[in-house]
């Protein structure tokens, strides 16, 4: 491989990483501080790229479609969160998997109820066509850019919000010790619920913005929802950083896995995760 | 499993067996077999076609364009009222096996008709292939083992086999003066057969093909595959993909850069049923099929027009196939009068048939049940599909390992 396609393989797998970032952090946010497993997750990720693909039609235009959109999966997760979720927070994992799995299937149903079963591509937006040469033959398109500065801000973002703010400071003390969180008289019950729909919002951006480059089909929320809790389990439930750190590592193996070792794509994922959980455990930046 | 079967009797004595068994049948035909009271009892037709994924294109082209085919014939097939058992393949080759039992052994289906994944057929055909089994009609998975290594006496085809597409294709790309290309398609049964019969083509012209990219199916993913192409640098690239996939492809083609610099060719999928949905990207893209949407026969223009009447929606390749399939139905029930006891009777009939009104022009059935038929030359101009001229005339598919005949 020569060093130009090294490069551009390298900003695919960043981009990817980025991406799977935004979809785990939600993700370990929700077990970590929740305690609750939310295989419902991937189903918000493919409902925001619909969202964003219809409300493009509707406005013909992409950022307004996101502007409005995330209102509109803030308030579904809240809702999800309240009527589903919250009845769960003192039941064994086995409820949640049920519970979560069937969520999954009514919101597949609804989907294609609202949308029908045909792949949709939205369009990249007017001002981010085009591509920046790299070398003589190889060119990176400006959107794919566009999408890992944006998920780097956000990490940067969320980074500060858990780390800096109020906020942050009850939802890190609610991952410890629950208990004690509530005996200090914070409202558990709405922290949870502010998380959740949180992790919701970060999925659904993540299918927004992932929408013009994969395209929004059926079921496309599953494979990164697979690939979202491999990041999770290497990079330690519960950590931010873990999931950042695991994003890029699953982007890297995904990536050059599908172009150095095409016949073992499938796995190279797994057998990094493998390799990971026999160094440590409990992931990298887990709690032992 | 149950092909073992095929091998111990000629073509020849199945015909007489079927003949004397016709026989009988054309006596007692007058009196329609499963009389249900007051009224014929309805031929069941069992479809299995994908309505989810990737290929939901397809399956939704077909199955209407085949009810649009019996909508014409009132309805009705050698004047009985025909009941549809419809499945979702979903494109899941795992259920493939069960999908069919549930039209083979529970719905007790005459004719079934599917699928769209090659990797599907090769499931079904295994399992249908007997003189037992209902009649399949294959309206579009090309798997060349379907009318190659598994074919069988009640397996017809009305839509192509992989080599026949894209073979020409790769002739075309070396008669356009290129020296060395590289392929990209899904790694699965159907873009194995189309990319090795486009090598075949192209290196038997003088060219060489110099990397043979696989993308794992059905992701949508390319960019990972495109720096590569750029890094390569061929002459020109033969890709395969279809549906949703397909536009996607060709829009990350044309993001890449690489539709300026590198001429894209294919077999007619790449294109077909696409060039809306991928605009300029497709621009200029040559590739070779049994059907383009300007032939300009009669059959053409009715077709097309009656097709959009009742959809909405423009007709494609997969519509002219399950048209087809339709037109193959009312020609095997009509040969017996509704009789689906007659089952040689009907294999007659339906090895004989030709299609003289077909959209996509004459063609007829080839000795392992496949069309023999004109592939097209066809080019993206204008977010349109122009017809280019003839690639291949009458193009039979070599049918390699059938021992039917």
């Amino acid at each position: 491989m020569d060093i130009s396609v090294f490069l551009v393989q390298l900003l695919n797998s960043i981009q990817y990483g980025f991406l799977l970032f935004l979809v785990a952090s939600g993700l370990t946010l929700i077990f970590g501080i929740m305690g609750i497993i939310n295989l419902a997750h991937g189903a918000f990720y493919m409902l925001g790229a619909y969202l964003v693909f219809w409300l493009t039609g509707i406005t013909s235009n992409f950022f307004v479609a996101i502007v409005l959109g995330l209102p509109i999966m803030l308030l579904l997760g809240y809702i999800v969160e309240r009527t589903a979720i919250s009845f769960l927070y003192k039941r064994d994992h086995l409820y949640q998997v049920l519970l979560t799995y069937g969520l999954i299937l009514i919101f597949n149903e609804m989907q294609k109820l609202l949308w029908g079963t045909n792949f949709y591509s939205v369009p990249v937006p007017e001002i981010l066509k085009g591509s920046i040469p790299l070398t003589e033959n190889q060119v990176y398109p400006h959107y794919r850019l566009f999408i890992s500065m944006v998920c780097l801000a956000l990490a940067g973002v969320l980074y500060a919000v858990i780390g800096k703010t109020r906020l942050g400071m009850m939802i890190r003390a609610g991952a410890v010790n629950r208990e004690m969180v509530q005996a200090l008289g914070i409202n558990v019950g709405r922290l949870f619920a502010i998380v959740f729909s949180l992790g919701v919002v970060l999925a659904a951006f993540a299918g927004m913005i992932a929408a013009p480059v994969s395209s929004v089909y059926p079921g496309m929320g599953d494979q990164i929802l697979i690939l979202s809790f491999v990041v999770v389990v290497i990079g330690g439930i519960g950590s931010i950083k873990g999931a950042f750190i695991g994003a890029m590592i699953i982007g890297l193996a995904d990536t050059f896995g599908k172009v150095l070792l095409p016949d073992i794509a499938s796995v190279a994922v797994y057998a990094t995760m493998a390799v990971i959980l026999i160094w440590r455990p409990q992931g990298l930046f887990g709690k032992a | 499993m149950s092909n073992s079967g095929s091998n111990s009797f000629t073509r020849r004595r199945f015909l007489q067996g079927t003949a004397a068994a016709a026989g009988v049948t054309a006596v007692s035909s007058f009196v329609p077999t499963r009389f249900a009271i007051g009224a014929k009892a309805p031929v069941r037709v069992g479809i299995l076609l994908p309505y989810s994924g990737t290929y939901a294109m397809l399956g939704n082209s077909i199955t209407d364009a085949m009810k649009l085919r019996l909508a014409e014939a009132d309805h009705k097939l050698g004047g009985r009222p025909i009941h549809f058992v419809q499945i979702d393949s979903e494109m899941s080759v795992p259920k493939a096996q069960q999908n069919t039992q549930k039209l083979v052994d529970k719905e007790k289906v005459d004719f079934v008709v599917g699928p769209v994944h090659s990797g599907i057929a090769a499931v079904m055909a295994k399992m249908v292939g007997s003189r037992e089994g209902p009649i399949m009609i294959v309206p579009n998975a090309g798997s060349n083992a379907v009318t190659g290594p598994l074919c069988a006496p009640n397996i017809f085809r009305t839509s192509f086999s992989n080599w026949q597409p894209a073979y020409p294709g790769g002739t075309v790309m070396a008669k356009d003066g290129h020296k060395t290309a590289v392929t990209i398609a899904w790694k699965y049964a159907a873009g194995r057969q189309m990319m090795d019969a486009g090598t075949e083509a192209f290196e038997k012209a003088g060219g060489k093909v110099i990397k043979d990219i696989e993308v794992p199916f059905p992701d949508v993913e390319f960019q990972a595959f495109l720096s590569e192409i750029a890094a390569l640098k061929p002459d020109a690239v033969f890709a395969f993909f279809s549906g949703g996939g397909a536009t996607k492809f060709l829009k990350d083609y044309a993001a890449a850069g690489l539709n300026n610099s590198i001429p894209l060719y294919g077999p007619g999928f790449l294109t077909e049923g696409v060039e809306a949905a991928a605009g300029e990207a497709a621009e200029g893209v040559k590739t070779t099929l049994h059907y383009s949407a300007d032939i300009s026969n009669a059959a053409n223009r009715t077709f097309r027009d009656a097709f959009e009447k009742a959809t909405g929606r423009s007709a494609n390749v997969f519509a002219v196939q399950g048209y087809d399939a339709g037109e193959l139905l009312i020609k095997a029930m009509g040969a017996v009068n509704g009789d689906t006891g007659a089952t040689g009777a009907i294999i007659q009939a339906m090895e004989s048939a030709e299609f003289p009104d077909s959209p996509r022009g004459y063609w007829k059935m080839s000795k392992a049940h496949n069309p023999i038929q004109d592939i097209y030359l066809r080019e993206v101009r204008g977010s349109a599909q122009k017809l280019m001229g003839v690639a291949a005339k009458a193009l039979e598919d070599p049918a390699t390992g059938c021992k039917m005949s």
